[in-house]
């Protein structure tokens, strides 16, 4: 491998390059955190849930960042994007780059009413965005979308019954969730952002603006919040911006630990 | 939703037989067991631990509970197949065209 090809990608980036990116990158790193309970869940079968979801998610990510590196034209590859990015080059939603799981007592993370009430807010978000990706101009990304929503579906109804379970469960179990829901909420509001990339990606027929998904998403969460006795907390000013390639303090820390072995050994295969 | 109080943390948890027909499949076959809190968790889980998601195919799963087995202690009764007994097998049958799965 020549040493181009062993330094940090600098992205040529275009709106429909972040756009893509955006999902591309939300997926990957969801996947990446839910992939942390690989052998911690709470029981063996939901062990085996959470760690499918993660390769859903992974096989979602594939696909776009291998959609992403063809539109980008440098001769990029989904291996590139996502082991050779600084994070300011990454496009995720801050809210999946939290830590889910406590590695020890002192360290950041929440535990399982987090993971199963953010698996339910962004499979939401996700089924909302693949309907309406399903008609994009972009063939390749309809065609993802389409393969996608089918699994963003399962996710949706898998957590949604945790929510519900442990919302409606014992005092305990409902303190939890309506504590993940405080810790979580302020970082949904960057599913609804609207920029000049959403405003292209509507207007050019490639995708629906984050803005359109806000109603589809709104109603589904509110039925299941309302069965599991939970309130929609009011909106926050906090604002996150990882969308922007501006992110939170967690990322570096979950890139490094991500990337490490192919920065060691630039060029390997696997 | 919630069910009632467990008497510990292991009922709430039960036991659940899974029975999976395949797509192209005529009859649902046992092929498992798993732990859920319901019925319906012990659907999804199912799916996910024994089907891998396909689509098309049908998932029973009943709590451990609520089978009967035979006696295993009951099989001297049972000692003469009637293998000797060719007229006790409908064997002798011609089938119509176009019966099949028999």
């Amino acid at each position: 491998m020549d040493a181009a090809t062993a330094t940090a990608v600098q992205l040529r980036l275009t709106p429909e390059l972040q756009y893509v990116l955006r999902l591309a990158d939300t997926g990957l790193v969801h996947a990446q955190r839910l992939s942390e309970w690989c052998g911690h869940a709470p029981v063996l079968e939901e062990d085996i849930a959470l760690t499918n979801m993660a390769l859903d998610l992974l096989g979602q990510a594939r696909a776009l960042l291998t959609h992403a590196a063809a539109l980008e034209g440098q001769g990029l590859d989904e291996d590139r994007l996502a082991y050779w990015r600084e994070h300011d080059q990454f496009f995720n939603l801050t809210l999946v780059e939290q830590p889910l799981r406590k590695p020890g007592a002192h360290a950041p993370g929440g535990d399982f009413a987090d993971t199963v009430l953010r698996n339910f807010v962004l499979a939401s978000w996700l089924k909302a965005a693949c309907a309406a990706l399903q008609t994009s101009r972009d063939e390749t990304l309809a065609g993802i979308a389409a393969k996608s929503l089918k699994e963003a579906r399962y996710h949706q109804q898998h957590n949604a019954d945790w929510v519900q379970r442990l919302g409606d469960g014992t005092e305990e179990s409902a303190r939890r969730m309506a504590a993940a829901v405080q810790r979580l909420w302020p970082y949904t509001a960057e599913m609804f952002e609207h920029d000049a990339v959403d405003e292209a990606a509507r207007t050019s027929g490639l995708g629906p603006a984050r803005q359109d998904l806000r109603a589809a998403w709104q109603a589904e969460v509110a039925e299941v919040f309302a069965a599991a006795g939970l309130t929609l907390p009011p909106d926050t000013p906090f604002r996150s911006t990882g969308t922007q390639g501006r992110h939170s303090e967690h990322l570096g820390y979950l890139l490094a630990e991500m990337q490490v072995l192919q920065r060691q050994h630039p060029g390997g295969r696997w | 939703m919630s069910a009632p109080a467990a008497e510990s943390p292991r009922d709430e948890w039960p036991l659940f037989e899974v029975f999976v027909r395949p797509k192209s499949g005529l009859d649902h076959k046992h092929c498992g067991s798993l732990h859920a809190a319901d019925a319906k968790m012990a659907v999804q889980l199912a799916r996910e631990v024994y089907t891998r998601r396909q689509e098309g195919c049908s998932v029973w799963v009943v709590k451990s509970s609520d089978i009967t087995a035979s006696d295993p202690g009951d099989r001297a009764m049972y000692f003469d197949p009637m293998e000797d007994k060719v007229y006790r097998h409908p064997s002798f049958y011609e089938l119509p065209e176009g019966v099949r799965h028999l």
